[in-house]
């Protein structure tokens, strides 16, 4: 026979059962089920927030990446507009420089063309006057020639036909 | 342990010392302090507050007693009540306490459902832990999604670690159903642990009886929840050669009841030897009749009144440890040899546990 601490009686495990389920369903119901559920939602919310903000700085990194980005891309648009106005400028220049070279090299062609015909005409004024002062000479030598009457009248005659002709 | 050992031994000592000059005084008073120490770990059919020189301070509680063949009877315990230092005396509707166990006159079968002390003990304990809880689920409410405040502040932390160190680690991912089980029976365990230590309150969780249900709960929900895994492990145990298997098969079924029958002697004994040994060191002052032990008493009456304090935190804590990690070996996937090896720290534990 055991002592009587250390038999468990019927009256208390019927009562001890009976109120202990008690308690537990309505704890679980009315105490765990509300205190668990807040303890999650908090925990979420908390978990979400920091998420939130490790998104917040990386989009800021990425944000700050792209700024740099824009900066470098603008810097190497700037300097690749740089280099292509300084050809083009260049490119302008050398163009100018060609087409003038062209244009003064048309003039002085023309020039030399003009210097040419210049030349020529005087070169055929001076043939002309040439053949002026021969024949001035030529007729101040006839005119001694020809004190003849006959002589003359066949001169005129020749100058007559001469006249004609033209 | 060695230290408690050594205060035992010490009131051994001390008490065969005292009792050659106090003998023939204590015989005429009467003072057993076995006899009064398991009264007070006892159940009773009253609530004796206290007793003074004019009289005690009793709450007569109601008797309720099933008699095959009779019925019901109710009635108040007062009408059989045994006067101070009697094993038995008044008889009412055929019944009478003997000691403190009722009986009925004409020794018929009696089943014997009263509102004893520990019963009064556990309403009172259930009716303050649901006033508890609901309120901190209130808190909740109120709180919504801020900082806990007051009595919500307190028991939240102790909850979170029930949840995150107890269920979680110990049961895996299955944990959320076992939950309001895990809390309430810490809880339990814990306030009337506390209560118990409270004089004149009864002493409910060194009753082994409440120790048995609450081990027996244990055991049927870890029935009740174990998966096909469980039982491989039991019928065929990994990793045991063949002809030695009929030998490990009753091993692993007695197994099976000696968790909770453990969970249950540990809860029981931890709670009474403690009840015991606070009791032994006030028995002290009525066996040497003299001022001069006080303080004694009062030094490692109070010394282990507190251990006792930690003690009850920590069976509470024990139990549901213990309880999570025998649902945790029951609902545990792949519950073999194999898959353990550097399968995760928490098997281990579970594992080492059985």
């Amino acid at each position: 026979m055991l002592p009587a601490f250390l038999s468990p009686e019927l009256g208390l495990i019927f009562w001890q059962l009976v109120i202990f389920l008690l308690v537990l369903f309505l704890l679980a119901k009315f105490a765990w089920k509300p205190i668990l559920l807040a303890l999650k939602e908090r925990e979420d919310s908390i978990e979400g927030a920091l998420r939130m903000a490790d998104q917040a700085k990386i989009e800021m990194q990425q944000l700050k990446a792209g700024n740099e980005k824009l900066l470098t891309d603008a810097r190497l648009e700037r300097d690749r507009m740089m280099q292509e106005a300084t050809q083009m400028a260049n490119q302008h220049r050398e163009t100018e420089k060609a087409r003038a070279t062209a244009e003064a090299n048309t003039i002085i062609q023309q020039a030399r063309e003009a210097i040419q015909q210049e030349k020529n005409a005087a070169l055929a004024e001076v043939k002309n006057t040439a053949a002026k002062l021969s024949l001035d000479i030529a007729e101040r030598i006839l005119r001694r020639e020809l004190t003849d009457p006959a002589a003359q009248t066949q001169l005129v005659d020749s100058y007559l036909k001469d006249v004609k002709l033209n | 342990m060695k230290r408690l050992l050594s205060i035992l031994l010490c009131f051994v000592s001390l008490s065969v010392f005292a009792n050659e000059p106090a003998a023939e005084g204590e015989k005429a008073e009467g003072f057993n302090p076995g006899e009064m120490i398991l009264h007070h770990i006892g159940d009773s059919h009253e609530w004796h507050w206290l007793a003074t020189d004019t009289g005690n301070f009793t709450t007569y509680l109601p008797i309720i007693a099933y008699r095959p063949g009779k019925g019901v009877s109710v009635f108040s315990s007062e009408r059989i009540s045994n006067g101070e230092g009697e094993a038995s005396g008044k008889e009412y509707d055929g019944l009478k306490l003997d000691h403190e166990k009722l009986v009925s006159t004409d020794g018929s079968k009696l089943y014997d459902f009263s509102i004893t002390k520990n019963v009064a003990g556990l309403i009172g304990s259930a009716i303050l832990m649901l006033v508890v809880f609901i309120s901190v689920a209130s808190g909740y409410r109120k709180n919504h999604g801020r900082a806990p405040k007051g009595i919500q502040s307190f028991f939240e932390p102790i909850i979170v670690f029930i949840r995150d160190e107890v269920a979680k680690k110990n049961i895996g991912p299955k944990y959320e159903r076992y939950m309001p089980y895990l809390l309430t029976v810490f809880f339990f365990i814990w306030f009337n642990n506390l209560l118990g230590l409270t004089p004149g309150a009864a002493n409910l969780s060194g009753n082994i009886a409440v120790t048995m249900v609450l081990a027996l709960m244990t055991l049927v929900i870890t029935l009740a929840s174990s998966n096909k895994y469980y039982w491989a492990h039991i019928f065929a145990t990994p990793g045991v050669p063949k002809p030695l298997l009929p030998i490990m098969i009753i091993v692993e079924v007695i197994g099976i009841f000696t968790k909770p029958f453990s969970l249950m002697i540990r809860l029981f004994a931890n709670i009474t030897a403690g009840h015991i040994v606070v009791l032994s060191f006030i028995s002290l002052v009525f066996i040497f009749k003299s001022w001069a032990v006080a303080p004694v008493t009062l030094a490692f009456g109070l010394f282990i009144n507190v251990l006792e304090l930690l003690v009850a935190l920590l069976q509470a804590f024990i139990f549901t440890l213990l309880t999570s990690m025998y649902i945790g070996g029951a609902v545990e996937e792949h519950h073999d040899a194999d898959m353990q090896i550097g399968y995760s720290d928490d098997s281990e534990a579970a594992h080492a546990a059985h």
